[in-house]
């Protein structure tokens, strides 16, 4: 690995604590990641993407930032990127999985708070993220009050916009969230000094579509009986999109799934065709929250989809690609992510029939639906989605964990023996 | 063929042998802060000639032992029902974890329900409240038996709930009012745990707790059935782990 010791001073990161960040997320990788059985060839590219998380990218953007790109950064997938990418900025889904600088975060933020929010103030307030650092600008939303309200906070430390996003869909709210997002349009014109021009705007909109074709391509090959990939790393290709160069991205995920498909052909999976499949559902698993696939993957289960904006809700949806004029594609970027099911929303009954949906198509035998401790939209929704999913027959483990190691044994027997009652 | 099941909890180890379907050995012991070696002082006592391990140190005795496992749901469902053929649901109360188990008509786990995380209303929870008290944890239940139901204790938390008992010995209440309310908090709590994956007779109360008999009280009186409490509720789990090392 080069030395990029110099370029993270540059960006005010803290070494020594930065240096302990990077063993402690070799050391999981290694674990939950390398010990893997028959992982595709194709994984190795996104090894490397791991390898060189705060190398190789950070200096990319660097150098982009030197020839004039703006840098946004994002926490949700509420926010279309396809603006940013239109005026030739970069946007990255700044990643808030760990359990790091929760002091820091902890002497600004209440302690039961969910630990997504307290990560990303961690991060920066312990100066250990590169990507916060770089950014030229962070967009916030106003999804949950945990959210919305920690920005207020996180403005102090870093410029930040927010962009309010509706809790409902009728007509108004689709009219409120169409003005956001040509506010959003001003602000990403103003910040980069190009105008997103109609062209360009399709363009960004293919560019970005692609990408959640590519993801969605391999989530399909992971209907199959076996499935040829592990939930693992589906789930890591899942979290790098969200920071990885889109088009190359793009181009390795289909040369997966050509390898992928080769697998299938042969009948070859990652695992045994008697494996017990499931279906992750819930909050967000940002990178490196890697903790409960690692316990599912241990207990003799596989992963074989993520209900999850992670995974299957951030490539559901496509825009619409026919547009010309900017009215038009405005219009379909606001038609394409209120179709978001997110569990901010109220109602919010899409999710469940996805998650219904999902559950058959991917013939899982079980769904774990899995939220972030205090995440209050999630966890309350879950009551009505075990509700729904015993209806129809298919069983339901409900878990509340953290980014902490502490409940790992409890969390092993919990699925272990959810696990025994699906085999 | 002789099965050994071995339960290793947290607080005790539990070690059962059966032959042709018959219980021939039973041994408890506490477990130490060097679990493997206790194991190995049992093993080496017995004869045997299949192991299963279950509880919190199954995957132990896997690596040292290359034992099958299972969970403490799955053995105690078996255990519950080796004992007593219709029971349908199983409230567990250990050292450190909560369970509770439904079972359909064949028997088979359709749903259960663990505490996370912390003691909160466990046996270790009950340990420690009864050494606050000065009582030794075999009279506590009987104790409890004989207090008012005038207080009310509000918190799970093992730190918690001492602050709250402290401060009421402080303020003269008797000590069995207080176990009582101890009592009482723990069963609404493994109550609500038992309504959440249903309640259908025979329940089967099981662990170290089920001892208790103000438990037993409590429990009876909220859900408003009888308990099944079996002879020796501390091995049910170890019972369940030799049966199915024997189908294994
Ligand atoms: S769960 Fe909702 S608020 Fe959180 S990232 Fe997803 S869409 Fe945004
Ligand atoms: S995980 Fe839940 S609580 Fe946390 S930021 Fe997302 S929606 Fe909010």
């Amino acid at each position: 690995m080069a030395d990029y010791r110099e370029m993270w001073r540059s960006l005010g990161i803290d070494l020594e604590s930065h240096d302990n960040l990077l063993d402690i997320l070799g050391k999981l990788y290694g674990d939950i990641y390398l010990s893997q059985n028959k992982r595709p060839e194709g994984m190795e590219y996104l090894d490397f993407v791991v390898s060189e998380v705060h190398g190789y990218r950070i200096k990319e953007l660097l150098d982009a930032q030197k020839v004039g790109s703006k840098v946004f950064g994002t926490f949700c997938v509420f926010v279309p990127e396809e603006l940013i990418w239109a005026a030739d900025g970069i946007c990255v889904g700044l990643c808030a999985g760990a359990e790091i600088g929760k002091g820091d975060a902890e002497k600004v933020l209440p302690r039961s708070i969910c630990p997504l929010i307290k990560s990303f103030m961690g991060f920066k307030l312990a100066h250990l993220c590169p990507y916060t650092e770089l950014c030229d600008l962070i967009i916030g939303e106003t999804t949950c009050d945990g959210k919305k309200k920690a920005f207020e906070i996180f403005s102090e430390f870093k410029s930040t916009y927010v962009m309010e996003t509706p809790q409902m869909k009728r007509e108004k709210d689709y009219d409120l969230w169409r003005n956001e997002v040509y506010k959003l349009k001003e602000k990403v014109e103003e910040v980069t000094g190009k105008e997103i021009t109609p062209e360009r705007l399709k363009s960004a909109i293919k560019l970005i579509n692609d990408r959640r074709r590519a993801l969605k391509r391999l989530n399909k090959l992971r209907r199959e009986i076996p499935v040829p990939i592990s939930g693992r790393d589906a789930l890591l290709i899942n979290q790098i999109s969200f920071y990885d160069d889109p088009k190359r991205f793009t181009e390795k995920v289909n040369l997966l799934c050509d390898e992928l498909e080769k697998r299938i052909e042969r009948k070859e999976g990652v695992v045994s065709d008697k494996t017990v499949r499931v279906l992750l559902a819930g909050s967000p698993m940002a990178l490196p929250n890697w903790k409960l696939p690692g316990v599912i993957e241990s207990s003799g289960a596989v992963i074989v989809d993520e209900e999850s904006c992670i995974g299957e809700r951030n490539i559901r949806a496509m825009v619409d690609e026919s547009g010309e004029t900017m009215e038009e594609l405005i219009d379909a970027l606001v038609d394409r992510y209120m179709q978001i099911d997110c569990a901010c929303f109220t109602p919010n009954n899409e999710r469940i029939e996805h998650i219904i949906q999902l559950a058959k198509d991917f013939k899982v035998d079980g769904v774990i639906h899995y939220t972030l401790q205090f995440c209050d939209p999630y966890l309350v929704e879950s009551y009505k989605v075990e509700k729904a999913l015993e209806k129809e027959g298919i069983p339901v483990l409900r878990i509340e964990t953290d980014y902490s190691m502490e409940d790992v044994e409890q969390l092993k027997t919990r699925i272990e023996a959810f696990v025994e009652v699906l085999r | 063929m002789k099965c050994l099941g071995i339960d290793i909890g947290s607080r005790t180890i539990k070690l059962t042998i059966m032959k042709n379907g018959k219980p021939i050995y039973m041994h408890k012991s506490l477990n130490t802060y060097d679990p493997i070696n206790e194991v190995k002082k049992h093993l080496n006592d017995v004869e045997y000639d299949v192991m299963l391990a279950t509880g919190y140190g199954r995957s132990l005795a896997q690596r040292e032992f290359n034992a099958e496992t299972v969970t403490e749901i799955k053995a105690f469902a078996v255990g519950a029902r080796h004992l007593f053929p219709e029971c349908r649901t199983i409230l567990d109360i250990g050292g450190q974890d909560t369970k509770a188990i439904s079972l359909n008509d064949a028997g088979k786990v359709v749903k259960f329900e663990m505490n996370d995380r912390c003691a909160a209303g466990t046996g270790r929870f009950l340990e420690v409240m009864a050494k606050i008290l000065g009582y030794e944890i075999d009279e506590f239940g009987n104790a409890a038996l004989k207090g008012d139901d005038n207080i009310q204790i509000s918190s799970m938390c093992t730190v918690f709930a001492e602050t709250e008992v402290i401060s009421l010995l402080a303020r003269g209440e008797k000590r069995e009012n207080i176990a009582r309310a101890l009592h009482r908090a723990i069963a609404k709590r493994s109550s609500a745990m038992l309504k959440r994956v249903g309640v259908i007779e025979p329940v089967v109360f099981a662990g170290g707790v089920a001892q208790n008999p103000c438990m037993i009280e409590f429990l009876e009186e909220m859900l408003d059935i009888s308990l099944v409490v079996p002879e020796d509720p501390q091995i049910v789990g170890a019972l369940g782990a030799a049966i199915l090392a024997g189908e294994k």
